[in-house]
């Protein structure tokens, strides 16, 4: 067997990027950014509130977190629906502790299930962004393009009317997108994604529909990535990200204000014998000096001003 | 398929030529940046898939892709600190895509080595005038772009055919890195001309400690402390060589940086003595000129 001739073409070896959703661009070569009160370090926290159906289809694929056993799988669907009531609960009384904002990115059929949990995010003045309609829904290079494009209209439709909310940041499911994910979010007044995992601070992305953000939302700081997937302990996962607050502390003052994004999954992050380790971030972060705690369309917004 | 393709022949640790590296230096040292390109949408090789997910694998893409952005730079500053020049694994499209980098690397006088064209166009199932178009290429793209005659291959994503190996001394390759056999150079079994393995010490890659071992970055620090520590009295018998692997879409996080930080110091903080912090080139240039052939004849001795 051998190769096909095109396994040794390369039509897209050219200056930046091989596609077109945002050009290339070094972090540390961009203009410094002055953060509000001349913080030198944003701390963005966001939070996600998931509904994973029972009858969870694998199209293309399961997101991660979903449903493993044959149905009915009992098991994950009840520690994932544990999330929605307890853990968030933990993190809502921990957020507020210690005077705390977030971002929750919500599934549309959450809100509609649990109005409850909306009434609460908008009494915390936490942000609402969309999250897709619920974990088993997943946007993927190929889906059908009105399917995509009604998708996305009903979550930020649903989430919209049940909160009352603008709705301006998206968090897709499993963090898939298609080809299309982000023209259907331009057009619906989606202003930034959460999706894409390649930088440190918002970067403008392009789409047929116009600009939207990337707002720096890693998979690598993620307590699903160091506490599910790398099964690191809780105190490490603390550890890592006071590294990445100094780290970027340091680095601010060559380089202007950083985001240190923080991203907490409810029923990871708001289990019982987890939850007194982020008591203890969330209070180590409190007494930096040139913290600015914020919402992601708060920090998005300043960015655009400068 | 065949059992072993015979591309070196046994050698026992003990009894080597004592090797002693400049300065009478028992470690010679050298980092290894790995950078690289993913293309969001490649050609399908029949025996590995690039991405997971169906493209574009929007996760999976960007986190690789965050190295080139973000975490180059910042491992580059960790790099300058202490004073230690980078021996670049270069997927060579890169210069096409990125010359920024390539710039800023042979302004610090770094070296360049094939890693192929694309992190994602593999070497499985290349006939041999593919590879050979490979390995041009590669020498063509790094001589116009650098000045810099290649010296060093590493195949893309560590996919190997046959022949590379020997199409590697061929093509007057002075080291191969996708040989983990040792902890020293080794010359080679190949058909025609010459050719050594350096170790590059792919236990301490960044990706598969963080990946393969899900390690924190102090676990990362301590692991290079250590190996560094044991090849360092190893080294008094016969010289060693460390490598280490890096990837800055993992290394580079401002979570994980510290780590190699932290390892970077203790080993420059070694006497000239100790440790010799090098390249690739530099250590197989050495090698060639001081001990292969002693090398050799202890080799065939055993053989």
């Amino acid at each position: 067997m051998t190769l096909e001739k095109e396994y040794l073409e390369y039509p897209k070896r050219m200056y930046g990027m091989d596609h077109n959703f945002f050009d290339w661009s070094i972090l540390q070569k961009r203009k410094k950014i002055i953060w509000p009160n001349n913080a030198r370090v944003a701390v963005w926290i966001s939070y996600s509130l998931e509904f994973f159906p029972l009858n969870q289809p694998s199209e293309p694929f399961k997101a991660p977190g979903g449903m493993v056993t044959p149905y009915p799988d009992l098991r994950h669907f009840t520690t994932r629906d544990y999330g929605n009531r307890v853990g968030i609960s933990r993190i809502w009384k921990c957020l507020s502790k210690h005077n705390l904002k977030a971002s929750a990115a919500v599934n549309s059929s959450v809100a509609k299930r649990y109005p409850y949990i909306i009434k609460k995010i908008n009494d915390r003045n936490d942000e609402i962004i969309g999250h897709g309609v619920d974990m088993g829904k997943i946007h993927y290079g190929g889906m059908d393009d009105k399917k995509e494009s009604d998708l996305i209209k009903e979550s930020l439709d649903t989430l919209r009317k049940i909160s009352n909310q603008k709705v301006l940041g998206w968090w897709s499911p499993a963090k898939s997108e298609s080809w299309n994910t982000c023209k259907h979010l331009a057009s619906n007044g989606i202003e930034y994604t959460c999706d894409w995992c390649n930088d440190d601070m918002p970067y403008k992305m392009n789409s047929e529909a116009g600009n939207i953000w990337a707002m720096p939302h890693g998979s690598e700081i993620w307590d699903r990535t160091i506490i599910m997937d790398k099964k690191q302990t809780e105190e490490e996962f603390v550890e890592q990200v006071q590294d990445a607050f100094t780290t970027l502390y340091e680095e601010s003052e060559q380089y202007g204000g950083r985001v240190l994004s923080i991203i907490l999954t409810p029923y990871i992050m708001g289990l019982h014998y987890r939850i007194k380790y982020l008591d203890k971030l969330f209070e180590w972060i409190n007494n930096r000096e040139f913290a600015w705690n914020a919402t992601g369309i708060e920090i998005l917004n300043e960015i655009k001003k400068q | 398929m065949k059992e072993d393709l015979k591309l070196y022949d046994y050698w026992a640790y003990e009894g080597r030529p004592k090797i002693r590296w400049p300065n009478g230096a028992k470690v010679a040292f050298w980092v290894a940046p790995n950078i690289e390109f993913y293309e969001i949408n490649p050609p399908v090789n029949p025996l590995r898939k690039a991405w997971p997910r169906i493209h574009p694998d929007v996760l999976l893409n960007s986190s690789r892709d965050y190295g080139n952005r973000a975490g180059h730079w910042r491992m580059m500053e960790v790099m300058d600190k202490y004073n230690v020049r980078g021996s670049v694994s270069l997927n060579i499209a890169l210069i096409d895509h990125h010359p920024e980098l390539i710039k800023e690397a042979k302004d610090r006088k770094w070296e360049f080595f094939s890693h192929g064209i694309y992190n994602t166009r593999y070497s499985y199932e290349m006939n041999e005038q593919q590879e050979r178009a490979i390995l041009e290429d590669s020498i063509e793209s790094v001589l116009n772009a650098t000045g810099q005659k290649l010296a060093g291959y590493l195949a893309p994503a560590l996919t190997h055919t046959e022949k590379t190996i020997d199409l590697l001394a061929e093509y007057e390759f002075l080291y191969t890195c996708d040989l983990f056999q040792d902890d020293t150079p080794q010359p080679l079994n190949v058909s025609k001309g010459k050719l050594i393995s350096m170790p590059y010490s792919l236990e301490i890659n960044d990706i598969i400690v963080y990946n393969s071992y899900l390690g924190t970055p102090r676990r990362y620090a301590q692991m290079i402390k250590d190996q560094f520590d044991q090849l360092l009295k190893e080294g008094d018998e016969c010289g060693t060589v460390m490598c280490i692997p890096l990837h800055a879409y993992a290394v580079g996080h401002p979570h994980r940086i510290r780590g190699f930080e932290e390892a970077l110091d203790y080993i420059t903080s070694h006497s000239k003595e100790d440790v010799w912090i090098t390249t690739g080139r530099e250590i197989a240039e050495y090698y060639y000129k001081n001990y292969y052939d002693d090398c050799l004849k202890s080799i065939k001795k055993q053989n």
